[in-house]
């Protein structure tokens, strides 16, 4: 009984720390290398917090693009500005709630006009932000606001044919 | 039929000019928008201002509230010396239940704010200043009277501590109006909330 009981634990863990989602906390030059990688996928950079409505409320479209390219060169990395103290409370929190796979960056950079110039130079600092980025076909283009599903799933869909 | 074109041209042409709000340089327009006393409030009314530090600013935003208090010490800062702070609201209060009119009395008071906290009830104004976010910062600077945009931006440049701010955009700014120059920089970027 007890070995069983144990035995069910164990498989328990694994598959626990699998939805368990990891947030790396970055500073500005881990963002410049992320977004300066070379490879033939189609990156799509979302910036954004848990405290921003639009955003919040743009997520289930971001999440329905990947899920729709699932297997192809595609990556949807989520870059969070919420505050480094609200990682583990509000931030987990809502990626456990809106089961999200996808990679999550924490940016932890108080001085924005150091970094803001380096995603967009056209960029006020308002977000939702997203970045298509596909180095493979010399395509980047930004976007400041909501992107709309359709929007962004033309332009991953010709950059990945 | 040119006259006609032209106007259509024209018309597009200010449509286009306004959905891109103020730039530097710019001259700012006036507003009459309601306080948190209940009083309506325009710039004319300020005589006596050499210009004005107005700012988008909600109650809700973590940002906003993080600048908050940096927010009254400017107004401290700068009104005796004709620069007023003018906070404005452009929230709707149904995207943010929190940035209601009465929310804003109710933070007004909490907080002690010592400047005019504007409602946008329309959501008007912050368009045709072309503000994206709160806090969205824009000097403006009286000339020949005229109101002429002279930086546009982020407060300075550390959000979650004052102290460990080493660019403090605005002071500088007015600092340099006081002095009769131009600010340098005139124009910053910050994250902010998005305006809903």
């Amino acid at each position: 009984m007890m070995t069983r009981y144990l035995f069910t634990i164990l498989l328990i863990i694994p598959s626990l720390s699998i939805f368990s989602q990891k947030i790396e906390v970055i500073d500005m030059d881990r963002l410049k290398e992320e977004l300066s990688k070379h490879s033939d996928t189609v990156y799509v950079y979302n910036f954004w917090a848990t405290w921003c409505k639009p955003c919040t409320e743009e997520m289930p479209d971001l999440l329905k693009v990947e899920k729709e390219f699932t297997n192809q060169k595609m990556k949807l990395i989520l870059v969070s500005l919420d505050m480094p103290s609200q990682k583990d409370t509000r931030l987990a929190k809502f990626i456990k709630e809106f089961n999200i796979r996808s990679e999550v960056l924490l940016l932890d950079e108080p001085d924005f006009n150091k970094w803001i110039p380096m995603v967009d130079d056209t960029w006020t600092g308002s977000i939702p932000a997203t970045l298509i980025n596909a180095p493979g076909k010399d395509f980047r283009k930004f976007h400041e606001g909501v992107i709309s599903y359709s929007e962004l799933k033309s332009h991953v869909q010709s950059l990945i044919q | 039929m040119k006259s006609l074109l032209t106007i259509t041209f024209l018309i597009i042409l200010s449509s286009a000019l306004m959905s891109q709000g103020f730039e530097v340089g710019d001259y700012a327009t006036d507003f009459k928008l309601r306080n948190v006393d209940g009083e309506y409030i325009s710039l004319e009314d300020y005589k006596d201002a050499k210009g004005f530090i107005v700012i988008f600013t909600t109650n809700h935003c973590p940002y906003a509230i993080a600048w908050e208090d940096r927010i009254i010490a400017l107004d401290k800062m700068y009104k005796t010396k004709g620069y007023p702070v003018i906070a404005i609201n452009p929230n709707s209060a149904e995207a943010y239940p929190a940035d209601s009119y009465d929310k804003m009395i109710e933070r007004a008071e909490e907080k002690g704010f010592t400047f005019p906290y504007l409602h946008d009830e329309k959501q008007e104004i912050y368009k045709i200043y072309g503000a994206t976010k709160t806090p969205h910062v824009y000097l403006l600077n009286k000339e020949k009277d005229k109101l002429k945009v002279a930086y546009i931006g982020a407060i300075d440049n550390n959000y979650r501590n004052a102290e460990e701010a080493d660019e403090h955009y605005v002071q500088d700014a007015v600092n340099n109006l006081l002095a009769g120059k131009d600010p340098d920089p005139n124009f910053t970027r910050a994250i902010g909330c998005g305006i809903k």
